[in-house]
């Protein structure tokens, strides 16, 4: 499905969670496809009613779950629908890359973008640049988070029913 | 009936969540009297093979404290969970990793450079011996424990059944969590052993807490005369309350100092360090990015800041490593 225009020579193909708000850049990415831009098709796209949505969590989360990169998309400062939206989003957007480049991610991995609805243009060009960037920054290695064993039969402890305490003996 | 058994255990840890046992002073003897301590290595003298004596599932309850680093708190950990029926995560380093999980900025090599080779330091190791876990004596070969590359929460090795969150867990919660557990009305498995409210929301300062954004300059506490009464956000302070759990009646903020959120996250929060992150962003008074951008570079470590006691519990658990990377850790 790679467009040999776009696709890499080495075949690593980056994914990138695009979180995109529903007003404008969700909307310019719509155009882009009535239009038939064509453009990298690396972007995983989340709706979000506006960017002041995005939790610094669906960030992490993203990159823990496989992603490359990520991009973030709202309306332009000014434009929000819902007056100020988006400069929240900014606000946290600036501390949250500065505490993404502490944990030895590369800053470029996280980008923000202001793509109005009309900007269909604009959304294929960051989206291919990002793409070039990450494929020349390679795949994103987080180590995995450690998990304990699978519950064990010498685990016995069973809360329920409550007030049975400390008779917790139940084999399985 | 007999007494129901406790242990408690250390690992990675500075010793205070003993001493928080201790700070409860005469309750201690409610205690006392209500459960039969059979594990205390650390005020007691009981050794690892007392432990390993006991049948399994033998203590009824066991607290352990401290983060995991070595192959030594690992297995210790893992005896814990064979011997106890209900495992309780003491403090904040075993519940997420604490301060000693802030480790997890660097890689270990990095580390054990630092501890016994940077001549900032004061090393004096001419030969640069650096730990080892074998070595050769005349009466006989002695193992040492290992070090792993990351610190790890407890729950990160061994299943865990409840959390007693706080930097050490204020007395109150222990009574409270000890009282729970004999009188058998604990919650279900998982739960953590503290109110689910966030800091501000019974803070003392909770009027002066604004409704808007705020926030023109980060401020650390050293660098301005506190207000005793204002709320630390409005005076530019990066107070973590927001996104932290109450249940430690306020024992900063009443000294005038802001929470650097010990307590740990609330029980819809994934990750505590995001959480905290984006509650003080918002607070910020500005709009234009030049501003904003400058703003944020008063918070001078943004890891160290939110993720002070959660590192390895964050959804990243810990910095990329260099060799995955090619770049230097510094």
């Amino acid at each position: 499905m790679s467009d040999p225009d776009i696709a890499g020579p080495d075949g690593f193909e980056p994914r990138i969670v695009a979180f995109f708000c529903n007003w404008c850049t969700y909307t310019a990415s719509d155009l882009a496809g009535t239009a038939r831009m064509r453009y990298a098709p690396n972007t995983r796209v989340v709706r979000l009613m506006c960017s002041g949505r995005l939790d610094p969590q669906f960030v992490l989360a993203a990159f823990r779950q496989g992603a490359d990169g990520v991009l973030i998309g709202g309306c332009h400062p000014g434009d929000c629908h819902y007056q100020e939206g988006n400069t929240k989003c900014l606000r946290r957007f600036e501390l949250l890359r500065r505490l993404v480049d502490q944990m030895g991610i590369e800053p470029e991995r996280l980008r923000l973008e202001w793509i109005s609805a009309s900007e269909g243009d604009k959304l294929r060009d960051a989206t291919n640049a990002m793409v070039a960037t990450l494929r020349r920054l390679g795949p994103l290695h987080l180590e995995p988070v450690p998990t304990p064993p699978a519950k064990s039969k010498t685990e016995h402890f069973v809360p329920e029913p409550a007030g049975t305490y400390p008779v917790m003996l139940a084999d399985e | 009936m007999s007494k129901p058994k406790v242990g408690f255990y250390w690992c990675a840890s500075c010793g205070g969540c003993e001493e928080a046992v201790v700070d409860l002073a005469e309750a201690i003897l409610d205690v006392v009297e209500a459960v039969d301590i059979v594990f205390w290595p650390c005020a007691m003298d009981f050794k690892r093979e007392d432990l390993e004596a006991m049948a399994d599932g033998e203590m009824a309850a066991c607290f352990v404290n401290g983060a995991i680093r070595t192959s030594e708190q690992r297995q210790m950990a893992e005896l814990c969970r064979r011997k106890s029926q209900c495992l309780v995560a003491f403090g904040t380093c075993s519940q997420s990793g604490g301060v000693p999980g802030l480790a997890n900025l660097y890689s270990l090599e990095s580390i054990l450079e630092t501890a016994y080779r940077d001549k900032h330091f004061s090393n004096v190791n001419p030969e640069e011996t650096r730990p080892r876990s074998h070595i050769a004596t005349p009466e006989g070969d002695i193992e040492l424990p290992t070090l792993d590359e990351s610190v790890k929460a407890l729950d990160q090795v061994v299943n865990v059944d409840y959390y007693l969150p706080g930097c050490a867990p204020p007395p109150q919660l222990i009574v409270e969590a000890v009282n729970a557990l004999v009188e058998g009305r604990l919650p279900p498995r998982g739960a953590i052993l503290a109110p689910n409210i966030a800091q501000c929301r019974d803070c003392p300062r909770i009027d002066s807490k604004p409704e808007e954004s705020v926030i023109r300059q980060f401020h650390r506490p050293h660098e301005i005369d506190i207000d005793p009464e204002t709320c630390f956000l409005v005076q530019g302070l990066l107070c973590l309350g927001p996104a932290t759990r109450s249940g430690c009646d306020h024992a900063c903020i009443n000294a005038n100092m802001p929470c650097t959120g010990c307590l740990g996250p609330l029980d819809r929060v994934r990750d505590f360090g995001a959480a905290a992150l984006s509650a003080t962003a918002s607070l910020l008074d500005f709009d234009q990015e030049e501003q904003i951008a400058a703003a944020m570079d008063g918070v001078v470590d943004p890891a160290g800041a939110f993720y002070r006691y959660s590192l390895p519990h964050s959804m990243l658990f810990r910095r990329v490593l260099p060799e995955r990377t090619g770049e230097k850790v510094s």
